[in-house]
């Protein structure tokens, strides 16, 4: 086993409904990640910026205003650009699987709708970033 | 994050939330343990001292004597999305289909005081509600719709008093007479630190806004409700039932609180405080939280706060079904839930309801869908015949027990926050958010073990379910629509008289003032909202909350 994985939990935008986002931040945290967690009413920058800066595996966002469709290709843009490419972007929100399809073909991680259990979240995170790692070269 | 470990915060704070340890199925939805039979000997009643008659102190059996008989719960659905003009459309069409009131739902933008071509705002406009940067989007809000005639319930709090100005300069200038126009404001900002997040301001300059608006209904508006102590986000939020009471009633306490400091008498407000919970899928549970509620609240407004008008004792409540309890998967079973839990509503003696659409755990709902939602009010009034007695369940061994365990749970509540030095003290230290917190995690963590069975999500789960139903879209150009009516208008406006009137906001907000008068001036001089809550900020600051997971 290597270092722990590391998730950046966040809430974009405007947005304040954290009830999510913090269940999802103590599943991880029980399984072992090490989870940091933004607080609520981050912009995109604020979001890409930590994620690069504290070197996390992946980041995790929260949205439940419907504002997804601008947010995680932002999100995914930045990350990016700032050298952060690597970085595995997930979420969940009040999605539903159109959207969830269309964000997934740009590119993002595979998102969360309601009613998703927490295992699931985190075996997809757990799979996700061993499968990475293990395609590092040493 | 908290550095705290769960154990140190709960030896610290000694959350009073009960946890059961096993995997006993006969608990409620906030693990409130269930028992098999509950009988004479279980429960300490007098009739006098507890229950009373309908419409008597402490009202346990309803505000009114005759409830439903006298008057029907008023049906009022929360919608709002888009443009003033695509929701002014949506209510000519609940109006038409028999709604009788309006509720207005505003985005994220307009609930954070920020105008629509803000940065901020990004993909945010229109979204979850309607969009309203001036006086100008309020007049299209309510076109040909007669503000005189209609009451009005206005989903608003941080940004609540401008609002609220522009409804009152709306109205004015469709003629009617501001002095008897009828609605509510939520304006709980208490709750929006708490649970919901929407504050803009520190909680002491909040506080005064509210108090502002109290003070400004009592004399000029007495049949607006000025705030609705709202505990429905606070149980969306993860709370327990007994929670979801306690905190609501505590804040309700803490504006009681304020105005009184403010000068005013407790008989002249608290006749127009009303309140607005969340009705669950725990039947007996959320019937009894209802009962408590108007017996605690009476019962501490006239023996507390002396209150001598029977009206200030009255706790007057909305209803919203759980939008928490809502299902992605197999949505067309949330009707069924929906109406178990407005049922709940109704036998605990609701003022007005909304019921939640089948698909509100996606997106917005369809017009095809809040019409079931309205539906199944209407078959609830007119066809089950639950509206005809009052509080039926009166007197139930099982009902009256939970009643008195609720209040009993609340109290111990309010002794700790007491402690804690008030609900301000209490919610900058994260108390109420870290009881939350910890309420959601058990819930979920008894979905993951299925101690609790949501059917079609962790149990009875259709293998090849697709997402099938139609869903509401808010088109992209609503923010241009919105920016490009905006920037028109600023073109228009006096600049000077907009100056002036921002000037004095200014000058007001330093000096203590009332604040209504300058907000009402600067609406009508077309300031925007962000540009009046800029202002503010100058004077007020910013919070920014502890974060607690």
């Amino acid at each position: 086993m290597g270092r722990a994985i590391r998730v950046l939990v966040a809430k974009a935008g405007l947005d304040g409904h954290d009830r999510g986002a913090k269940v999802v931040a103590r599943a991880l945290r029980d399984a072992g990640m090490e989870v940091i967690y933004t607080g609520i009413r981050q912009t995109p920058e604020m979001i890409a910026e930590a994620a690069v800066q504290e070197d996390v595996d992946a980041v995790g966002l929260s949205l439940l205003s419907g504002a997804h469709m601008h947010i995680f290709p932002e999100v995914q843009r930045l990350l990016n650009d700032k050298g952060g490419d690597d970085i595995l972007l997930t979420g969940g929100g009040t999605i539903s699987d159109e959207d969830m399809a269309e964000l997934r073909a740009s590119g993002v991680g595979q998102l969360f709708g309601p009613g998703a259990s927490t295992r699931d979240i985190v075996e997809y995170i757990q799979t996700e970033i061993g499968g990475r790692r293990a395609g590092e070269p040493s | 994050m908290s550095d705290r470990s769960d154990d140190t915060t709960r030896a610290l704070l000694g959350s009073l939330h009960q946890r059961p340890s096993n995997d006993d199925p006969h608990v409620t939805v906030s693990g409130r343990e269930i028992r098999p039979l509950v009988g004479p000997d279980d429960v300490d009643i007098d009739h006098a001292r507890d229950l009373g008659e309908p419409g008597e102190y402490p009202y346990t059996r309803g505000v009114h004597a005759s409830m439903y008989r006298g008057k029907m719960w008023t049906m009022r659905q929360f919608a709002g999305f888009g443009t003033a003009q695509q929701t002014n459309e949506r209510y000519r069409f609940l109006l038409s289909r028999g709604q009788t009131g309006l509720s207005v739902a505003f985005d994220l933008p307009t609930l954070m005081g920020r105008d629509s071509d803000d940065p901020w705002c990004m993909g945010e406009v229109g979204k979850c509600g309607v969009a309203i940067s001036s006086l100008e989007d309020m007049e299209t809000l309510f076109d040909g719709i007669p503000l005189a005639d209609i009451s009005t319930s206005m989903t608003i709090n941080s940004p609540a008093a401008i609002i609220w100005a522009m409804y009152i300069a709306a109205a004015e200038k469709q003629g009617a007479d501001i002095t008897k126009l009828r609605g509510t404001l939520q304006n709980d900002i208490l709750k929006e630190f708490i649970a919901q997040k929407e504050f803009i301001f520190p909680p002491l300059p909040s506080m005064k806004l509210v108090v502002d608006t109290i003070e400004y209904g009592t004399n000029e508006m007495p049949q607006f409700n000025t705030i609705s102590i709202s505990g429905y986000h606070i149980r969306e939020a993860g709370s327990t039932s007994v929670q979801e009471l306690a905190f609501t009633l505590a804040d309700g306490f803490a504006y009681v609180d304020a105005a009184i400091e403010a000068g005013l008498d407790v008989d002249d407000f608290a006749p127009r405080l009303s309140f607005f919970f969340n009705s669950h899928l725990d039947f007996f549970e959320e019937i009894a939280k209802f009962r408590a509620a108007r017996r605690i609240w009476a019962r501490h407004m006239k023996d507390r706060y002396k209150a001598k008008n029977p009206r200030s004792w009255l706790l007057r409540f909305h209803t919203q079904t759980a939008g928490c309890s809502l299902t992605a998967q197999q949505p067309m079973l949330n009707v069924v839930r929906t109406a178990y839990e407005a049922l709940a509503g109704v036998l605990g003696g609701t003022q007005s309801l909304h019921t939640n659409s089948l698909d509100e755990a996606l997106a917005l709902p369809s017009e095809e869908s809040v019409e079931i939602a309205l539906r199944t009010q209407q078959i609830l009034a007119h066809e089950t015949g639950v509206a005809s007695t009052v509080d039926p369940l009166a007197g139930s061994y099982f009902v009256e027990k939970l009643t008195n365990d609720m209040e009993a749970g609340a109290e111990a509540y309010f002794a700790r926050i007491n402690e804690l030095g008030g609900v301000v003290p209490a919610l900058e230290e994260g108390f109420f958010q870290r009881e939350i917190a910890d309420a959601a995690h058990w819930y979920q963590e008894a979905l993951e073990r299925k101690q609790r069975v949501v059917v079609g999500v962790n149990e009875y789960v259709n293998p090849d379910e697709k997402q099938q139903i139609p869903l509401l879209r808010i088109d992209k150009e609503v923010a241009q629509t919105q920016n490009a009516k905006l920037a028109a208008l600023k073109t228009r406006r006096d600049p000077a008289a907009c100056a002036a009137a921002l000037k004095r906001v200014e000058q007001t907000a330093q000096d203590g003032g009332n604040l209504m008068p300058p907000f009402i001036e600067a609406v009508k001089a077309y300031a925007s909202l962000g540009e009046i809550i800029e202002t503010l900020k100058g004077v007020y600051g910013e919070y920014t909350e502890p974060i607690i997971i």
